[in-house]
């Protein structure tokens, strides 16, 4: 048989894959088979596969070249490259890779998005009130919706008092 | 107050409580593109922040560029815990700084800029997640962090992203391993962001029946949440290791008491013992001590024992008797030294 990729070489990889109950065979030849993303794993998995594993989930071959290529102007990282090794170049990277990083990071990171923890206390006490006014108000709404009236309105004067604080610019 | 010479809460199933902390300088690119002259920057700048007129820690770090050391001294801080496998494989443009008592360590040049840890023995990772922030305090002070508001400590690699914080507790578990309870364990906590591992031996196989549990994800909650999660699935675990142990000395004490003595017998007496067999018998050994059925002995001894009988201590440990050439024959004679009462 040959390989129906390529049509030249003698087909000696045979896969089956069963994708929500369709069924697909290929034949390919070592080559064609090595150069489909999709069949990745035929070689030893090592942690950095894993790692871009996850920044390359499987999909149509085209959808990668359509990405335009993306560059970073302070290190020179390009997206491909980023794609490819699975590290930034450095942090003016994930303002630059912004929008095509997002769902990367929400996939990896259980679908969170935004950092709650620690703030460099250098940033001032103006980000951190923004923080907790943002927490409070997530507070607020899990307290309505359990019908906690009565603490939701004491979350509430909190807030107007945070808000009030702010804008008096401390 | 190094957790290889001392125990602490939950002692007799949780070796140590370790947090690690990632930051980068906002200015330089990160060390896997960097240049060696940047590299060298943030090697200054760091030592410099620790040490430097200023400091209120600065007289209790010993600086270390990985360059400057033998290859066996860097393996050794390995061994220890203080450094990792990737800092050692940039010995050439990495440091380490490490405290005196060898609780923190502070790795430059690893994947990330500044990976700084605290080891506590036992369970404490709150205390070692106090301690660890007032380094990162000061060098905060004195340091540019890349830092931004929506997606916190900013990482080479996503998956250390927001906290930067890994944070894990090494774990004695020679019951629910001997009993394959461990299998549905591993399979299991990834799916609440809780990663297992086994610490010693490769792939999935633990040697001497220590894992690790780690969290998972970084981003999207606090320091200390992420904590609190790990608090309770650790105490779960201890909870039903200690279960087991108390059920198969309720069925056979004796059989069980048996298996325990003649691991001593060996560890004590053996005259060749590669890496293998010696992790495997003192696991035996550590359930004895923890257990109370192996009097005289404490686990500070034990972890000791485990640290010195890994093969870059062996090697330092021989270079003052060039007679013994095997490391094996080494390791047994340390073994049979500090388990003798």
């Amino acid at each position: 048989m040959l390989c129906q990729e390529c049509k030249k070489n003698p087909a000696t990889v045979h896969v089956t894959k069963i994708v929500n109950n369709i069924k697909t065979e290929l034949h390919l030849c070592q080559e064609c088979a090595g150069e489909r993303e999709d069949l990745n794993w035929v070689s030893p998995i090592s942690i950095n596969d894993l790692m871009t594993g996850f920044l390359n989930p499987i999909k149509p071959a085209k959808a990668a070249d359509t990405v335009p290529t993306l560059r970073c102007d302070r290190c020179g990282m390009d997206y491909r490259q980023f794609k490819k090794i699975g590290r930034l170049g450095c942090d003016n990277c994930y303002r630059v890779f912004k929008d095509e990083i997002r769902p990367i990071i929400k996939r990896i990171q259980g679908g969170a998005t935004r950092h709650t923890g620690k703030i460099p206390a250098s940033l001032g006490t103006r980000l951190s009130t923004t923080k907790e006014i943002e927490d409070l108000k997530r507070q607020l709404q899990s307290a309505i919706n359990i019908e906690a009236y009565e603490e939701a309105a004491r979350i509430r004067d909190r807030i107007k008092k945070l808000e009030k604080k702010q804008e008096q610019g401390g | 107050m190094s957790w290889i010479n001392n125990t602490g809460p939950l002692g007799d199933v949780v070796l140590s409580s370790r947090v690690r902390l990632a930051r980068n300088l906002s200015d330089t690119p990160f060390p896997s593109i960097a240049d060696r002259s940047m590299t060298d920057s943030v090697i200054h700048r760091v030592h410099r922040s620790i040490a430097g007129q200023g400091s209120p820690i600065k007289s209790q770090y010993q600086f270390l560029p990985m360059g400057d050391l033998p290859p066996t001294d860097r393996e050794i801080l390995v061994e220890k815990h203080l450094a990792s496998p990737d800092l050692l494989e940039n010995s050439d443009r990495s440091a380490i700084l490490v405290s005196r008592e060898e609780v923190c360590s502070i790795m430059v040049n690893e994947e990330d800029h500044i990976r700084m840890q605290c080891i506590f023995p036992g369970y404490q990772l709150k205390k070692a997640l106090e301690y660890l922030n007032t380094i990162d305090d000061v060098l905060e002070k004195q340091l540019p962090y890349a830092y931004d508001s929506d997606l916190g400590y900013l990482t080479s690699c996503p998956t250390n992203l927001g906290t930067g914080m890994r944070a894990s507790v090494m774990m004695h578990l020679p019951l629910l391993a001997g009993t394959g309870q461990m299998k549905a364990i591993i399979q299991t906590l990834p799916k609440i962001g809780v990663a297992v591992r086994g610490l010693y031996g490769e792939g999935s196989e633990a040697i001497g029946d220590i894992y690790q549990i780690s969290n998972q994800i970084t981003l999207g909650a606090s320091e200390e949440e992420i904590i609190m999660g790990l608090e309770v699935v650790t105490k779960q675990i201890a909870d039903k290791e200690k279960e087991a142990r108390r059920r198969v000395m309720e069925r056979g004490r004796v059989h069980f008491e048996d298996g325990i003595w003649r691991a001593y017998g060996t560890m004590t007496h053996a005259r060749v013992m590669d890496l293998n067999e010696f992790m495997g018998l003192l696991s035996k050994v550590r359930l004895g001590v923890e257990m109370g059925i192996i009097p005289n002995i404490d686990i500070g001894t034990i972890n000791e024992l485990m640290v010195m009988g890994q093969p870059a201590h062996l090697k330092k440990y021989r270079d003052g008797d060039t007679a013994i050439k095997d490391l094996d024959e080494v390791r047994a004679g340390v073994a049979a030294e500090k388990l003798r009462r």
